[in-house]
């Protein structure tokens, strides 16, 4: 098992950062009136991890036997049937899902299987539990209409079902949601924090850490704990004993991004531009998010140009990252991005230098 | 054990008013609707207005009275976003519940008029045609049954629709109402909140009464039955004011690393972007020494950006773009860029 699973804290009283959000949740969940939640925060802050023991805190380890599922419906949509895939992972006490997998589709997940699984009320035999829980994961990327489609079955069968939504930005569920539940918010841990979890851990694995070492990897790890475990495991199996100039491995992407990113500074040409859209295109076949290569790219060209150029080139990254969430190819905005930067530059270069 | 059903309900909904008369603040509507459980007179009705302000709860508040428990069923169709509502279903689904002729039949002390009422619940949802195709139906079927269109955006229901209905605003609540409501709910609770929690509770729900019985039950389970004002700030999330100050601080300083971190920074701790922007705007609005074009210009991108992140844009993305932009009007450096190549 990684790290990152291993050293995953199971209840609410073994967390190691926000054990100030992790106590009040479990005041929260104290008598069986909790409203829905909303968590919110950066990816790899520790929202999945506070959700899951929350639920062991409510139902208890059972919540741990889950089974995962790939379920097919068949829905009815007016003239035709249109069939879903989902793959879904439940307990005797929860389901959790990913609603937007669906795609443009994803309305009818809500209108279907979620109004079904919340109306369903679970029946115990000792009458304690009366209702579950739906674990519903980045509902920032669920269409409006699928928004919409939530707000009457959240307040519906609230009785017999408790919502738990997740998602990095809360700017994108819309104000009705957001209205509907109590919104709980985990910050992205500080260097600090991070430091002290990979000593925990450290200590837990019998390893020596030279002064110094673990914050370095925290430094790197950009506020993500997930990142910072990962990149302490990693370096675990490159090198140990640890030693204090030991190389903290950076991702393969973003090695790839500082290089598309000195490509860019040293010639601007049509070549150049084609040379760097196959390396664009490159990491797009990764499953690399476009719009974090965007602001990778935004991130590593901002280190190397002077400050009167800084505002225009973030401005037009806002740009075509807004007209890239309009379009279908991700691939031309970026590439529009790289044409316009490199447009800029050569301008700057040629008014200074001549 | 209490009975199930009641306790397990979350606060918002076990104070959900039952009746039209409890329904706070909204004395128009009230008035029609009390005289329509006199009179069973009924016109179409078009509820909009924010979120939390009881467009829902007067609906199916007036529904239960006009009817009472046992012909609800019968005579009431309640659809929402989270039925399917497309053209087909307009077509068959409501015909078929409003072609069935209603009796005549009384139940108990209800009016029960000789009527059928559709609500359709968060209907700015429903597309266009699906809109329209209800033209017809509602023409068709007017003596016997009456529409209820319930939105938030009353621009987004097609005149021909709207122009059919009696239209009630629902208001944002006041303050004193807020106070009044939580009070009460307070009392029945058994909470402790002094004046200035409660002053706090309703400027920070901004006339949303389900965010406020949300928040006070949050706090409540929080922090006991005795709430300070600082509590309830706490369960709100909202942003606190030296973060907004902080970046503020930075665009005035015209060093774009130090904003470019600090926009970092607030990504970082999971501030929602549009929330950072709007009180930002409050921040800057209240300024004597920033001149009224700076501020313009500072505006003017601020609603753009707003525009963008409804669209989907990247929340650091279009963060770094407004405090880039109020740099450059706070520190007069030149603002347009070129716009095209
Ligand atoms: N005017 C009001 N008087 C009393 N209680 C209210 C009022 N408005 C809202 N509430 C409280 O807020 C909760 C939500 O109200 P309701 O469902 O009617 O909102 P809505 O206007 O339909 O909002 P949305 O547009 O989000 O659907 C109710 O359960 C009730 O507790
Ligand atoms: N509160 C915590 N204390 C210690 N380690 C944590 C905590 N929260 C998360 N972690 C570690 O960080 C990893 C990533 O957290 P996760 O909950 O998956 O993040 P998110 O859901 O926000 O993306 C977990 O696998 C776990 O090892
Ligand atoms: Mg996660
Ligand atoms: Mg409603």
């Amino acid at each position: 098992m990684l790290w990152v699973d291993k050293y995953r804290p199971r209840s609410l009283d073994k967390v190691i950062v926000h054990q100030d959000v992790a106590q009040n949740l479990k005041k929260l969940v104290s008598e069986q009136d909790c409203p829905h939640l909303l968590f919110y925060g950066p990816s790899g802050a520790g929202k999945k991890t506070l959700i899951m023991a929350l639920l062991r805190q409510m139902f208890g380890a059972s919540v741990e036997k889950v089974k995962v599922e790939n379920k097919n419906w068949k829905v009815d949509a007016g003239s035709r049937t249109l069939d879903l895939e989902l793959t879904t992972l439940s307990s005797t006490h929860h389901v959790e899902l990913n609603p937007s997998d669906a795609g443009f589709q994803d309305r009818y997940i809500v209108q279907e299987i979620i109004k079904e699984m919340a109306k369903n009320r679970p029946i115990d035999t000792k009458g304690k539990k009366g209702f579950k829980v739906l674990v519903l994961n980045e509902v920032d990327k669920l269409s409006r209409e699928a928004q919409h489609s939530l707000r009457r079955t959240m307040e519906k069968y609230s009785a017999s079902c408790r919502l738990i939504l997740c998602c990095n930005s809360s700017s994108k569920v819309t104000e009705a949601v957001r209205s509907r539940c109590l919104n709980v918010r985990i910050n992205a841990p500080k260097e600090e924090e991070i430091v002290d979890v990979l000593e925990f851990i450290g200590r837990k694995e019998g390893l020596q850490l030279p002064s110094g070492f673990a914050a370095r990897i925290a430094e790197k790890s950009n506020r993500s704990l997930r990142r910072a475990i990962l990149s302490f495991e990693t370096c675990r199996v490159q090198q140990y004993p640890f030693t204090n100039n030991q190389l903290i491995p950076a991702m393969d992407w973003e090695v790839y991004v500082l290089e598309i990113a000195s490509d860019i500074m040293k010639e601007q040409s049509p070549k150049r531009l084609f040379q760097v859209r196959g390396k664009v295109y490159e990491l797009l076949s990764n499953c690399i998010p476009p719009e974090i290569i965007l602001k990778r790219l935004l991130f590593e060209l901002l280190k190397k140009l002077d400050s009167e150029l800084k505002h225009e080139v973030c401005h037009w990254a806002a740009y075509y990252e807004h007209r890239m969430r309009l379009g279908q190819k991700a691939i031309f905005h970026i590439e529009a991005f790289v044409a316009k930067f490199m447009s800029i530059y050569k301008g700057f270069l040629i008014s200074t230098f001549g | 054990m209490a009975p199930l059903l009641q306790s397990s309900q979350p606060w918002v909904e076990k104070y959900r008013p039952r009746q039209v008369k409890d329904v706070a603040h909204q004395d128009e509507v009230v008035r029609v609707l009390t005289n329509t459980l006199e009179t069973a007179n009924c016109p179409h009705m078009l509820f909009y207005g924010p979120p939390g302000t009881g467009k829902t709860t007067t609906a199916l508040a007036i529904a239960h009275e006009l009817y009472g428990p046992e012909l609800y069923k019968s005579r009431v169709l309640e659809l929402n976003a989270s039925d399917d509502r497309g053209i087909n279903v307009v077509r068959t689904k409501i015909k078929n519940f409003a072609a069935v002729a209603v009796g005549t039949q009384r139940h108990g002390n209800y009016p029960c008029p000789p009527y059928k009422i559709i609500i359709l619940d968060e209907a700015d949802s429903m597309t266009e045609d699906a809109q329209n195709a209800l033209r017809r139906t509602m023409e068709t079927y007017s003596k016997v049954t009456r529409f209820f269109f319930i939105c938030n955006y009353i621009s987004r229901i097609i005149e021909p629709l709207a122009s059919r209905c009696a239209k009630f605003r629902f208001k944002p609540l006041t303050d004193e109402i807020m106070n009044d409501r939580i009070a009460y709910i307070c009392s029945a609770e058994g909470l402790d909140l002094d004046p200035e929690a409660l002053s706090t509770l309703s400027s920070i729900s901004q006339g949303d009464l389900r965010r406020a019985i949300t928040y006070l039950q949050g706090a409540a389970r929080l922090f006991g039955s005795s709430i300070l004002s600082t509590d309830l700030v706490t369960v709100s999330g909202v942003i606190p004011e030296e973060v907004v100050q902080a970046l503020y601080s930075t665009c005035k300083s015209g060093n774009f690393e130090l904003a470019e971190k600090e926009v970092s920074n607030v990504i970082a701790e999971g501030y929602p972007v549009s929330q950072i922007i709007s009180q930002l705007f409050d921040l800057i609005v209240g300024l004597d020494d920033v001149s009224d074009e700076q501020k313009a210009r500072i505006f003017k991108k601020m609603g753009e950006a707003d525009k963008c992140l409804i669209d989907g844009a990247d929340e650091y993305l279009q963060l770094l773009d407004v405090a880039s932009n109020a740099m450059r009007a706070l520190c007069n450096m030149p603002l347009e860029f070129p716009s095209e190549f």
